[in-house]
């Protein structure tokens, strides 16, 4: 827009300054308020005199969370789904996006094989047929259960089959001519080239799997086998929420453990704050790509 | 020629395979099990055995009385949340094309972009804490002006309003990215021709800002259309508590609740059903709006 140099638009200028970075700091105060929390000693945080700033500086609450083997045990099962997650499901939408993304010449029934994808997209069975499923297929309280039921995901194979198709012909072509086969085309030229798009998915799919609290919650039976957002789940929301009396959940932030709790919260969100800024980059990249499409 | 093309398709084939299988059995049968609906259903007798009922869990269902105001307060916070969740990301993003490629836009992207990537329980933890009505920072703000403790996640006035508020929150910075592209292709000789036609910033916004975007923002709306029965279940069931059933339970907790916890399968599988049917009818509805509309593909 062209800048004007009236009062008016001066005046414009600095109200949408404020306005916007007002907006920009409300995002944050409740984050630094919880670190603020976690830090401080229990009889400051109780007396609700930490604002943003910890008060009686001290990293008890980390080194009790820290030396808390269900803690540790949860962050081993959380790791595992990472890893194994997202290696599982970036190989099959890898791999499903490729046929996908050929014309129904080169691949029959293509486009009854792309709407048998997206129809799940559409339509889903609920939450206890999908539980039972998981249940009649033996996964309750393996680490497989947070990894099999979700490891196609549609969205990204959608996304990645975009990507795919914007790629050149002709480099496709010259391979074949090489006497190249598709699985080779698939891994020597689709996937080098669709780097930025995997990179992306990619960190979707670990954001995801980090932040899956719910499956975990009652996939698991025995706590042991909780990854660590459905851990933190059971610490620091149900033991909060649930079966409390009105008076109880008034009181709240003076039960002794708030600091505690505050550093659980932050442990949880640190992986995603020491991550985001590559996150941003491609998250932004990935949602400008998936949205324009020709 | 025709075995040569076959010999030629056949690994694109055998490539799909394996997902085929996984989304069989991980989406195509629970959407087969949804017959359990019409069934009592007892787990040690699985589906081919437990008692076919007809109707009964659905006439159990809308005889219930929680089920209606289920429904609405399911509806409610769901259409509040798809207007705000259109209306604050648009107006931000336009203020934020007001200042240009600078520094403090890239931080304030930053800032914004973040609670999106937070899982409701980290900041249920962090709303929980910070809206006690004791001695949460909000409270104590409010305080300051001699408002009195306002007990947002157990007051029945309160607890929707605080929902759609903090989901708007979490998401609208997010949600700026789609606005924020689709400013950029508006032709910047554009507002120079306005300028020397005289037009001021507010009518620059309305007659060429807004017309530039109107065609993401009737996507977008029309996309959100399949959310009417999405309350949001992450958030609620990480900041409900009895105290605030009445105006935040939604179905998706409720068939929680019903199924996982009470073990009634039939019941809860039939409000599943109810909700999934519903919302196909919306997405399909909306999906093809925006093909025809805005000519959207999936695929």
């Amino acid at each position: 827009m062209v800048e004007g140099k009236s009062l008016g638009s001066k005046m414009f200028r600095v109200f949408n300054y404020t306005f916007l970075i007002l907006l920009a700091v409300m995002c944050l105060i409740p984050l630094i308020h919880i670190l603020a929390v976690s830090l401080s000693s229990n009889v400051a945080a109780s007396a609700g005199i930490v604002k943003l700033w910890p008060k009686d500086f001290t990293l008890k609450s980390y080194e009790f969370v820290l030396s808390k083997g269900e803690f540790l045990l949860s962050l081993w099962v959380t790791v595992k789904r990472v890893v194994l997650g997202t290696a599982l499901s970036m190989f099959l939408s890898i791999l499903i996006a490729y046929p996908l993304s050929k014309s129904g010449r080169e691949l029959k029934f293509r486009t009854g094989y792309a709407w048998y994808f997206v129809f799940t997209i559409l339509f889903s069975g609920g939450l206890i047929p999908w539980y039972m499923t998981i249940r009649s297929t033996g996964l309750l309280d393996s680490i497989w259960a947070l990894i099999i039921p979700g490891a196609v995901p549609v969205f990204n194979v959608i996304l990645l089959l975009n990507f795919y198709r914007g790629l050149p012909k002709e480099l496709e072509e010259a391979a074949f001519v090489d006497g190249a086969s598709h699985w080779k085309t698939l891994w020597r030229i689709y996937v080098p080239l669709s780097m930025p798009s995997i990179a992306t998915i990619g960190l979707f799919t670990v954001v995801g799997h980090w932040n899956a609290w719910f499956d975990g919650l009652i996939l698991m039976n025995s706590q042991d086998n909780y990854p660590l957002s459905s851990y933190l789940q059971t610490v620091i929301v149900q033991a909060s929420l649930t079966n409390m009396s009105a008076e109880q959940l008034k009181n709240l932030a003076t039960v002794s453990d708030r600091t505690v709790k505050a550093a659980q919260i932050f442990v949880g969100a640190l992986p995603i704050l020491a991550f985001y800024p590559f996150l941003q980059k491609y998250f932004v990249k990935g949602m400008v790509m998936g949205g324009v499409k020709e | 020629m025709l075995k040569k093309n076959y010999k030629k398709q056949l690994p694109l084939h055998l490539m799909l395979v394996p997902g085929i299988i996984l989304v069989f059995i991980y989406s195509y049968i629970p959407m087969v099990g949804s017959i359990m609906a019409f069934q009592k259903y007892i787990p040690s007798k699985g589906l081919f055995h437990s008692k076919w009922v007809g109707l009964k869990n659905f006439h159990y269902l809308f005889d219930m009385p929680d089920f209606y105001q289920v429904l609405w307060n399911t509806v409610f916070i769901a259409v509040l949340k798809i207007i705000f969740g259109l209306i604050v990301p648009i107006a931000v993003a336009i203020l934020l094309n007001e200042i240009g490629k600078t520094l403090v836009k890239r931080w304030i992207q930053t800032l914004i972009y973040l609670p999106h990537f937070l899982s409701w329980v980290i900041l249920g933890g962090v709303l929980i804490d910070i809206l006690s009505p004791s001695n949460g920072l909000v409270n104590q703000f409010l305080g300051l002006f001699s408002i009195k403790p306002i007990f947002f996640l157990g007051d029945n006035n309160w607890f929707p309003f605080t929902i759609i508020l903090s989901d708007i929150w979490k998401e609208f910075g997010f949600s700026t990215i789609v606005y924020l592209a689709a400013l950029t292709t508006i032709n910047p000789s554009l507002y120079e021709a306005a300028v020397i036609d005289g037009a001021n910033r507010w009518k620059q916004t309305w007659s060429i800002t807004l017309p530039g975007i109107l065609p993401v923002i009737i996507l977008m709306a029309t996309l959100s259309l399949g959310n009417v029965l999405n309350a949001g279940f992450d958030q609620i069931f990480n900041l409900y508590s009895p105290l605030v059933y009445e105006s935040g339970d939604i179905l998706d907790t409720l068939i929680y609740r019903v199924g996982l916890i009470d073990a009634q399968y039939g019941v809860a599988t039939a409000l599943g059903l109810f909700k999934s049917l519903i919302s196909f009818a919306l997405v399909s509805i909306s999906y093809w709006l925006a093909y025809k509309i805005a000519d959207y593909r999936i695929f």
